[in-house]
C-alpha cells in the first residue's frame, strides 16, 4: 500500500536561479543539497509541509538525458507546457499581492472558480506553471439557494 | 603505478587536506606528476580540475556547517580553508546560488535529506560512489 508522496521533481533551466526563486521569493526551505561530480541534487519544501519536497532538476545533458532531450524539454518548460503544481493558501489575494511585490510573474490574478476555489496562476523563473489556490468556505445547498 | 591511481591519490589528498592551503605544485609533487599532466588527467577522470574539486569540497563542507552548526560565517570561511571572506562569499554565491547568510536562513530545517533519490540517480547516471 502506498502511503504518501514524499519527493517529486520539476525541470529548471538554472538551479542557482531556481533556488533563489523558490527560497527568496516563495519562501521555501532547502531540504537537500548534494553534489556528486558535476551533478547536483537540490530539493526544497514548505516549512508547513515538512514531509514533502520538490527536486529542482537541472536541464542539462547527463546520464540518460541527451542534448536533444534537454533542448526539447527546455522548450516545453519555457512555454509552460510541462511542469505544474497547485499550492494551497488561506488567502489567495494577499499572497498574490505579496508574491507580485517580490517580482513573481502572474499569468492570471485571483479569480473565483466554479468548483469552490479562488485561484491565481503564476510562473516560476523557468516557466513552470503554478496555481495559487484558496478553498472557499463550504456552503450548504440551502445557503446557496438563499444567497441566490 | 597506473596514472589513474595517481589521480585517485590526488583526490584522496584533497579530501584529507582541503581545509589547508594546497597548491597545484604541492599536489603534483605528492603524486609524482607534472602539474599540467595532473590537471588534464584529473579532469578526464573526474570531469573537473583539482582546483574545481577542491573548491567543491570546501563549498560542500561550508553548506553543511551553515545548515547544522552555530559557527559564524567568518569561522566557517576559515574552517573550510578559505583565506578571504570576500572570495568565500563570492564563490559560494556563484556555486550555490545564494549568499552564505541566505543559505543558512533557508536551510536550517529539521527535515533534511542527505541522499539523491534513486529515480534521479537512474535518470542522470549517478553511481553510489565517484570511484571509477
Amino acid at each position: 500500500m502506498l502511503n504518501r508522496l514524499a519527493v517529486t521533481g520539476i525541470w529548471v533551466k538554472d538551479q542557482n536561479e531556481a533556488l533563489r526563486f523558490y527560497t527568496e521569493k516563495l519562501g521555501f526551505e532547502i531540504r537537500a543539497d548534494v553534489t556528486q561530480g558535476d551533478y547536483r541534487w537540490i530539493s526544497v519544501g514548505l516549512k508547513s509541509q515538512p514531509e514533502f519536497e520538490i527536486g529542482l532538476s537541472a536541464l542539462k545533458p547527463n546520464g540518460m538525458l541527451t542534448a536533444d532531450d534537454v533542448q526539447m524539454l527546455t522548450k516545453l518548460v519555457e512555454a509552460g507546457k510541462l511542469g505544474h503544481g497547485v499550492w494551497k493558501t488561506d488567502d489567495c489575494q494577499t499572497t498574490y499581492e505579496e508574491l507580485k511585490a517580490k517580482g513573481v510573474e502572474f499569468v492570471q490574478p485571483p479569480t473565483d472558480r466554479p468548483y469552490g476555489t479562488i485561484e491565481a496562476v503564476f510562473k516560476d523563473n523557468s516557466g513552470n506553471i503554478m496555481v495559487l489556490s484558496q478553498d472557499k468556505p463550504y456552503r450548504t445547498m440551502m445557503q446557496a439557494d438563499t444567497e441566490a | 603505478m597506473q596514472h589513474h591511481e595517481q589521480a585517485h591519490l590526488a583526490r584522496r589528498f584533497l579530501d584529507r587536506g582541503y581545509t589547508t592551503p594546497i597548491t597545484i605544485e604541492q599536489l603534483s609533487q605528492e603524486v609524482a606528476l607534472s602539474p599540467y599532466y595532473l590537471i588534464r588527467l584529473f579532469r578526464r577522470i573526474y570531469k573537473q580540475t583539482p582546483h574545481q574539486y577542491l573548491i567543491q569540497l570546501r563549498i560542500s563542507r561550508a553548506k553543511e556547517l551553515l545548515s547544522y552548526s552555530d559557527l559564524s560565517i567568518t569561522e566557517i570561511c576559515t574552517d573550510v580553508g578559505f583565506e578571504s571572506l570576500g572570495s568565500f562569499s563570492a564563490l559560494f554565491r556563484k556555486s550555490v546560488g545564494l549568499a552564505p547568510s541566505a543559505y543558512r536562513r533557508s536551510s536550517q530545517t529539521s527535515q533534511k535529506s542527505v541522499y539523491i533519490p534513486l529515480c534521479a540517480c537512474l535518470l542522470h547516471g549517478i553511481h553510489d560512489t565517484l570511484d571509477p
